[in-house]
């Protein structure tokens, strides 16, 4: 495969762009939903993504990625102790995968030939400590989506099955894409995604152009592409690093978590997961941004990202979600 | 499609400029030969014929070797894995070899059939971008049509299935493509002048079509035209060409160019807009007239396109998830059955503690038969001993509401039924039920909203629905008859919900004769009893109607009378009847 395109030279869907620096400089806001029409550069940014995370230690041989040696489960007989660098993992769940690829399995190879029982690691495990991608999440198979939302919780991989008990970290940011006029998401599913954002094709022919020159820059001339746009990729990485030391420090006065409150009461969204993730968004943002302190600016910049696909779906509403978060902003914290 | 006529003779009649309808599917032959992997590939719509024959010889020409998929292939043969039965009998470890391993023009037969977990895969094989994909399609109906993630990759569309015999012939012939190739490295090393991607980019916004993905083939297809045509550069023609063989069959929108000359507000053509436009341009295409390329792209869209691609988008939604209804049996998925004793093949997998537990008792026999030279091993395993998993799951189920649009209180009516329909759906997450919405009135029966499960979808579509006129029962029946049967084929479970408050006075052939409709309705419904298709008659007269009673009976539905039903009583009925 060659170099992904490179993430700065996406042109607009600045949403999704944010959205996705915003978890890679805190993995703990959950993930990001991206639905939209097709052809819009959704699987582009995610694919464009990998280039632009940090790069992870971790223990050669290890299925699960592993930091240290300590942290290797013990039915892993294949690491070898030594700590290399990898790229941060981007691992694709194919649709209609079998439980078997996603959680692991029986290594039959193994157990035919030698009689061994040995655990063959699924994409779960490859995928800890990484990213987690869903191309279509909402055409995803019923069983598949359970076994997901149990994992994505717990941040564990249990397997009992063909004789096998095992357990390993699955610790993973869940990016999901998919067209919702194919289908609409379970509520459950939906609500572990941190962030959800909306893309649609842009509507000026001039943006238009600029996307397929920039796509035929690339077919043509990869390595000058890369050349011209590495860098701008460089830069940004080196502030997503940059964000990420500066969130420990960042300071949240009590009016802004006061803001965070009210603005979900009004909204009336499920539990606390969109508190704490709005409240997270927005020390992220805060952080990007070079600030010392979280303002209410930050925490409106983000809300609807956070916060659009939490609420309670009203058959009766016309103008979707989004707007619904956007007009009670605006009633809310003025 | 409803009764296939043979081929005819004779062409069809179809607009002479700029290219007929041959002309266009031996030119996108040619650029696919070209540029095979560039282009993603080609979705033919055709059935087994001499025209599907002739474009399938002319494949030869990609110069990538030829692989042959279905839809049913398994995840092993596509990127390799361990062959089994091999390794069981040679008693060492055989590697099956991927399809997707090596750069390959894909064939992929029956591609109507795939399911939407193939297509991702595919689809990430094709961006790539060293394969390409020849997905033949036989889909006889408009809804069924190849998965959106491959239809959105594969640049070119053709559809041969009304080609004439001697246009078959004619498409065999081979064309010469060792000059073209080499005119294609310099082309492409070129590129195309900004001027000819904006007209091109601003086609596809007329047009309707949001993804970016088509403008970008269109320029590569329009390098590929140039090139076979011995041209230095993109002219005019290549573009016009090239947005007729990548936007036609994409367009949601019917430009209407020569009628409003005005351009739409969203999409200003290039000549709108000199000052952005170099005034050096390289080459004489500084105003690609935009509307030349919509016109090409309008002559080769066929005159009931946007019903027939409306439907098949809408319909290709649910080709989704599971959810609750019928049991299917198989041996991926659902809920685990006892494993049954088999043979490895397609799909299916080991059940490994029932294999050895069938073994078992057989080792110390097993060991005690051993040849001399034979290698003992651990444990003896025969291929009589191998366990194969089932499972048991759900299929999706589907509601199809057919709604009684006719007469005075129509209104009201269907206003109740899209209530309830949205009802339904805003509450089906657990259940993940899909929902249609037929109304009949007038002379027959329209889908209003084909099978789906999407909320978003549902109310643009239920947004306007007009009323009055005469009483088709006859018609809805059977247009309800289609869709459930349709669902049935992809093996979800329908069950049909016929909500009206009279006796039908139209015919199935639109006359207004009462006793004729009656005796179709009656028909249908013997019909659709056969069919065994669960339904529910909702009767919403004032007063019980027994002519209703009586056609429920005929069709072995529910009878229930239901006067002055609004849409929160009408779901708790529809669910209590579907057994939810």
């Amino acid at each position: 495969m060659t170099a992904p395109f490179p993430f700065s030279a996406i042109v607009g869907q600045e949403a999704m762009k944010r959205a996705m620096v915003l978890t890679a400089i805190d993995p703990a806001i959950g993930g990001v939903l991206v639905f939209g029409d097709r052809g819009t550069g959704k699987s582009t940014a995610v694919r464009a993504l990998a280039a632009l995370l940090p790069p992870i230690d971790v223990v050669e041989g290890c299925p699960v990625n592993s930091a240290r040696m300590a942290d290797v489960p013990d039915w892993v007989k294949t690491a070898t102790g030594k700590t290399i660098t990898r790229p941060t993992p981007v691992i694709d769940l194919p649709l209609g995968a079998t439980e078997d690829r996603v959680v692991g399995a029986l290594d039959i190879e193994r157990a035919l030939t030698r009689g061994e029982k040995a655990f063959e690691a699924g994409l779960l495990a490859r995928a800890n400590r990484g990213y987690l991608y869903i191309d279509e999440v909402n055409l995803l198979e019923d069983h598949l989506v359970d076994l997901l939302l149990d994992v994505a919780q717990s941040g564990e991989n249990v397997v009992e099955r063909e004789g096998l008990s095992i357990r390993h970290p699955a610790r993973f940011v869940l990016v999901g894409s998919g067209n919702p006029e194919e289908g609409d998401l379970r509520p459950q599913l939906l609500d572990r995604f941190g962030l959800s954002v909306q893309v649609t094709s842009p509507r000026d022919v001039q943006t238009r152009v600029e996307v397929m020159l920039r796509r035929d820059g690339y077919e043509r001339d990869t390595a000058a592409f890369m050349a011209e746009y590495g860098a701008q990729d460089a830069l940004l990485r080196a502030a997503i690093l940059t964000a990420r030391k500066a969130l420990p420090k960042l300071k949240t006065p009590p009016a802004v978590l006061h803001d965070c409150a009210s603005l979900c009461i009004a909204l009336g969204s499920d539990g606390l997961r969109g508190e704490l993730t709005l409240l997270r968004a927005a020390r992220a943002e805060a952080a990007f941004a070079g600030a010392k302190t979280v303002t209410r600016a930050h925490l409106k910049s983000v809300a609807e990202m956070s916060l659009s696909h939490r609420l309670r779906r009203d058959p009766l509403d016309e103008a979707g979600s989004g707007a619904r978060v956007a007009r009670i902003l605006a009633e809310t914290l003025p | 499609m409803a009764d296939a006529p043979p081929p005819p003779l004779s062409a069809p009649p179809l607009s002479a400029p700029p290219l007929s309808a041959p002309a266009r599917a031996r030119l996108a032959l040619d650029i696919l030969a070209l540029d095979g992997s560039g282009l993603g590939g080609l979705w033919l719509r055709a059935r087994v014929g001499p025209a599907r024959a002739a474009v399938m010889a002319r494949l030869a020409d990609i110069p990538l070797p030829a692989r042959r998929i279905h839809p049913t292939i398994d995840d092993g043969a596509l990127f390799g894995g361990t062959d089994l039965a091999a390794s069981l009998s040679a008693g060492a470890h055989r590697k099956t070899a991927g399809i997707l391993a090596a750069p390959s023009a894909l064939i992929l037969t029956m591609a109507e059939r795939a399911n939407a977990g193939l297509a991702a895969r595919l689809a990430l094989h094709l961006d790539g971008g060293r394969s390409c994909l020849i997905a033949l399609d036989e889909g006889a109906e408009a809804e069924e049509a190849l998965a959106p993630a491959l239809a959105e990759r594969l640049a070119l569309f053709l559809d041969v299935s009304d080609f004439a015999l001697e246009d078959a012939e004619a498409l065999e012939i081979p064309s010469d493509l060792t000059l073209a190739r080499a005119r294609l490295i310099h082309l492409r090393n070129a590129g195309l002048p900004p001027q000819a991607m904006k007209a091109l980019a601003g086609a596809a916004a007329s047009l309707g079509i949001d993804s970016l993905r088509a403008p970008m083939m269109a320029a590569r297809a329009a390098l590929a035209i140039a090139a076979l045509r011995g041209l230095n550069g993109v002219d005019e023609a290549c573009l016009r060409d090239a947005a007729a063989l990548i936007f036609a069959h994409r367009a949601t929108v019917f430009p209407d160019v020569p009628q409003d000359e005005a351009p739409p507000p969203e999409a200003p053509p290039p000549n709108d807009a000199p000052s952005d436009a170099p005034s050096d341009a390289p080459q004489d295409m500084a105003d690609i007239p935009q509307d030349l390329v919509l016109e090409a792209v309008r002559a080769a869209l066929p005159a009931d396109v946007l019903a027939r691609l409306a439907a098949g988008r809408a319909a290709r939604g649910m080709k989704g998830g599971a959810g609750t209804g019928a049991k299917i049996k198989g041996n991926n998925r659902g809920r685990p059955l006892p494993a049954r004793a088999g043979r490895m093949g397609q799909g299916k997998r080991v059940d490994i503690l029932a294999t050895l537990r069938a073994a078992a008792p057989m080792q110390t026999l097993r060991r005690a038969g051993l040849v001399a030279g034979d290698t003992p091993t651990r444990l003896a395993i025969r291929p009589s001993d191998l366990r194969i998993k089932r499972y048991q799951h759900s299929s999706d189920r589907v509601l199809i509401f057919t709604v009684d649009a006719s007469g005075s209180s129509a209104f009201a009516r269907l206003a109740e039924a899209k209530g309830a329909v949205e009802l339904l759906l805003a509450q089906s997450y657990a259940r993940r039920d899909h929902v249609a919405l037929l109304a009949f009135r007038g002379q027959g029966c329209e889908v209003v909203l084909p099978p789906t499960r999407s909320l978003t979808a549902t109310k643009r579509r239920l947004a306007g629905l007009a009323g009055g006129g005469g009483t088709p029962l006859a018609a809805g029946l059977r247009m309800g008859l289609d869709v459930a049967l349709q669902a049935r084929a992809r093996g979800m479970t329908p069950t049909l919900a016929l909500l009206t408050d009279g006796r039908g006075n139209i015919a199935l052939d639109g006359s207004a004769n009462r006793a004729l409709a009656d005796e179709d309705a009656q028909r249908l419904a013997r019909v659709f009893a056969a069919t065994g298709i669960p339904a529910l008659v909702i009767d919403i007269a004032t007063r019980p109607q027994p002519s209703l009673a009586g056609l429920a009976r005929g069709m072995g539905a529910t009878y229930l009378p239901l006067p002055r039903a609004d849409a929160q009583r009408l779901t708790k009925v529809l669910q209590a009847g579907m057994g939810a």
